[in-house]
């Protein structure tokens, strides 16, 4: 369908920021090669009773849009004024300082000025003026405000999809606005024309019928776990029995599917099933609550809802008393900000404490729902693994903030915790480039398909050039994280900018340390490569 | 075009003003109707506005998380940037109010030789607060004009104002420093090439205004002396509502309170807003404790889901193969 993505590093590390002479408004969005994704299948949108289901490409000059595209998109911003404060707050206040453009890493990585997360907002803030606002309606041009033409629906689709709602304008903005909220409803306004990308609407599709992303059936879902037994049997000697869809387990563990499915995000699931085995932790996993990702959360609230209400659902089915969430960062701004305001309350659950140490989780007395890394680390705290770190001496170990779970969350120091128990070699990357100023991925909500790597790649620059000066510096080759997107899309964002930096999960790292009750002298990793002690032994 | 319309149209302004004063002889409309026409006007529509937004929910804790936050007890949160309780949040929104604490983080972002560095950019946050602080002094300091015997605090604020004791009238440092903050923002908007691209004239236009605000009022204080007796009369008039004209006030003043007028008609319409805005900011005024107290959603409504009973019946011959547990056999 198209060409290859071939631009080399150097080619793409050249940036001009340069604005273009000519003014934003008479400058319609040029759909460059490799910078978006394929239009949704027809039969995805309908798996889940979405708007104007059909096959249709961006590419294309005819969008197959309803007759009367711009009634249906002009209500739809009516409703969502009504419905967030956020959103009508941030049509209004924003003084186009400026604090904002050079903090997205799509601008920074490529140039375009409609990158600026104030120039987005700007592109549908100006047909809010022209249809909302007296000063608009009256002033037109001169008051921002323009009409809602098929060339700017198609210009707010190209650079709402070049988003990836990671919220780090927000956190330098002086009013807070939030460009990750403003996307979020453009997107909904691009969902009830029809206007979603396959790579979104297939996981979405997937995820409602067949309980995850990937589309895993259940069968599957048992048969990828017994690979990773397998391999955890080569390297430990130990067999690990995991229950799926138990009832009367004591926790429900869910995670995204991501990590059953694609290397490296395997490893840590390996390390989740080790450290639960080795705990003797009584839970479960379920094949129809078997994504803890919600892609929805990149079409609707009303959809990302309809994907999340299955967690607890199965909580409730299954009868546990709580539940622990793996690994994600998307996944953990939906259990954070929305889950329990959605589908709570979870009164049929329990206040998670954790049978291991007894300590209560007060800060998810509500969702009950808990973070693994929370939980791991208090099992270290209290001393209840045993760990050898030099396990991992063969890594120098860098650590990404995930987007969702630094800006929508806020939890950074336990994740590092833990990384200090489980390797001996930790470098930060520049404080600019991590925590709350963490630079995404450049895959996020929903950007991490294969046709749009231009795009990618430039989005991404921001943190490999990060990871390229720990590497630089410090002969770091391994690049840890809590996310199953980044887990896939730093890998290949590695391979093109910072070739010889891996990436692993937080949990890989946990199982490799892990000193197991009745395992077998390891010689291995849980990339079946060999540790670094055995080989300097012999 | 943007540039030069706004600055048109405060020149017009001033002409009007000018020209109604000078030659039409309308002491009365410049002077006693449109003053009060535009303080209706701003505080009517700062109040509608304001109550517009409080009209929409808020559906979903969504602050923006910028540190650690409550978790385990041996983990230090960060109380401010993440807070989880209501006096955390007034820190935070403290702040950011008085203080610019998110425009104080900016850094700038540069490309040299494919490295990006990220340096130190605090200018935008010191005019700003130069240029906020200093109008909001400036603001208190006009109550002298208001009451006829001036307050101690008032006087207080002069002292400090002007203890430089420069020049006679002395002067006052926070009107160089609002001229001077206005000016550095108006020249950023011409010389920064982004800054410039998305600059509208709705953004050159405030800035126009208020430098012709300040630049008339310094004409008046250091220069052009207008009836200074006189001018405290007709504003003691105005907010006593028993308004007079006094003669001989000079055309300047008139074109000073016109100005101003403008600006508190063009307030309630306009990004200034933001002033009243950044209280409400969902992003930074809330508690980031969605895991702790559930947030309710006025509007929350039931979905169509996918049901395990569908699922199971969609897969039950192949669970029961995997040995995955079914409900019904």
């Amino acid at each position: 369908m198209a060409k290859k993505f071939t631009a080399k590093p150097d080619e793409l590390s050249k940036v001009d920021y340069k604005p273009p002479k000519k003014g934003w408004m008479d400058t319609p969005a040029e759909f460059k090669e490799h910078t978006f994704c394929w239009g949704a299948k027809g039969k995805n949108l309908d798996a889940v009773n979405f708007p104007n289901a059909r096959d249709w490409s961006p590419a294309e000059e005819d969008w197959k849009l309803p007759e009367n595209w711009q009634e249906i998109f002009l209500e739809g911003i009516r409703e969502r004024l009504g419905k967030y404060r956020s959103f009508k707050l941030f049509m209004d206040i924003c003084v186009r300082c400026g604090a904002c453009a050079d903090k997205c890493h799509f601008f920074i990585g490529g140039g375009d000025p409609k990158n600026m997360p104030v120039l987005r907002a700007e592109l549908l803030r100006s047909i809010y003026r022209k249809y909302f606002t007296a000063s608009g309606k009256m002033l037109g041009k001169i008051a921002g405000a323009r009409e809602l033409t098929l060339d700017v629906l198609k210009e707010i689709w190209y650079y709402y999809y070049q988003c990836t709602e990671c919220r780090r304008c927000s956190v330098f903005c002086p009013y807070g606005i939030d460009q990750a909220e403003i996307t979020m409803v453009g997107r909904e306004l691009t969902n009830l024309l029809g206007l979603n990308t396959d790579w979104i609407a297939g996981p979405v599709a997937n995820c409602y019928i067949k309980g995850n992303h990937i589309g895993l059936e259940p069968h599957t879902i048992t048969n990828s776990v017994e690979f990773f037994l397998d391999d955890i049997e080569t390297i430990t000697g130990i067999r690990i029995k995991p229950t799926f869809n138990r009832k009367g387990a004591e926790i429900l563990f869910v995670t995204p599917s991501g990590d059953l499915f694609a290397d490296p995000g395997t490893y840590t699931a390996m390390g989740y099933l080790m450290l639960f085995h080795e705990l003797g932790l009584d839970y479960t996993w379920s094949t129809y609550a078997s994504e803890g990702g919600n892609f929805g959360l990149f079409t609707s609230n009303e959809m990302a809802k309809r994907l999340n209400t299955k967690i607890y659902a199965e909580a409730k089915r299954l009868g546990v008393k709580w539940i622990i969430g793996g690994e994600c960062g998307h996944m953990w701004r939906v259990i954070n900000q929305y889950m329990d305001t959605w589908n709570g309350p979870a009164d049929f659950l329990e206040e998670p404490v954790s049978p291991i140490t007894g300590t209560k989780f007060e800060n998810a007395k509500s969702t009950k729902m808990v973070h693994i890394a929370e939980f791991t680390a208090d099992l270290i705290k209290n001393g209840k693994l045993k760990l050898d770190p030099s396990r991992n001496d063969r890594l120098k170990v860098t650590w990404h903030d995930s987007c969702n779970t630094a800006r929508g969350m806020g939890i950074l120091d336990e994740p590092r915790y833990v990384l200090r128990n489980v390797c001996n070699h930790f470098y930060e990357m520049p404080e600019d480039t991590i925590r709350e100023k963490t630079f995404c991925c450049g895959s996020g909500a929903g950007l991490n398909a294969s046709e749009n790597m231009d795009l990618r790649m430039r989005g991404g620059f921001p943190r490999a050039n990060a990871v390229k000066y720990v590497r630089d510096n410090y002969g770091v080759n391994m690049l840890a994280n809590i996310c199953a997107i980044d887990r896939v899309a730093l890998k290949t964002l590695m391979e093109y900018w910072v070739p010889d930096v891996m990436v692993t999960g937080l949990h890989e790292l946990v199982g490799n340390a892990l000193v197991m009750t009745g395992e077998k002298k390891r010689t291995q990793d849980l990339r079946l490569e060999p540790l670094p002690e055995k080989e300097a032994k012999e | 075009m943007r540039i030069l319309f706004s600055f048109f149209a405060v020149i017009a302004l001033v002409l009007s003003a000018y020209a109604g004063v000078k030659i039409a002889n309308l002491q009365f409309l410049f002077g006693v109707v449109i003053p009060y026409i535009a303080i209706a006007i701003f505080i009517l529509g700062f109040i509608y506005r304001v109550l517009k937004w409080g009209s929409s929910p808020v559906p979903f804790r969504i602050p923006t998380t910028c540190g650690q936050q409550k978790s385990l007890p041996w983990i230090k949160q960060n109380r401010i940037e993440n807070p989880s309780s209501i006096s955390g949040v007034i820190i935070r929104m403290a702040l950011e109010v008085l203080l610019f604490r998110s425009l104080f983080r900016n850094l700038k972002t540069q490309l040299k030789e494919g490295k990006l560095v990220y340096g130190e950019a605090k200018w935008l946050w010191l005019a700003g607060l130069a240029f906020h602080w200093s109008f909001l002094i400036i603001f208190v300091r006009h109550f002298r004009l208001f009451l006829q015997n001036t307050p101690s605090f008032i006087k207080m604020i002069e002292g400090l104002d002007s203890f430089l004791q420069l020049g006679v009238p002395v002067l006052y440092m926070t009107d160089v420093v609002l001229l001077g903050s206005v000016t550095y923002l108006f020249l950023r908007r011409v010389f920064i090439p982004q800054v410039n691209y998305i600059s509208l004239a709705a953004d050159y236009f405030p800035l126009f205004l208020i430098l012709g605000i300040g630049t008339s009022g310094v004409l008046m204080r250091y220069f052009y002396k207008v009836h200074i007796v006189s001018v405290k009369e007709l504003v003691i008039g105005l907010a006593s509502l028993h308004p007079v004209i006094p003669q001989g006030i000079g055309v300047l003043f008139y074109i000073h309170l016109f100005l101003i007028s403008t600006l508190l008609v063009y307030f309630p319409l306009s990004k200034l807003m933001h002033m009243g805005g950044v209280f409400l900011s969902p992003t930074r005024n809330m508690v980031n404790n969605s895991r702790m107290v559930r947030h309710i959603n006025p509007w929350n409504y039931p979905v169509h889901v996918h049901t395990y009973e569908e699922y199971e019946n969609n897969f039950r011959g192949k669970m029961k193969k995997a040995g995955i547990p079914v409900e019904k056999e």
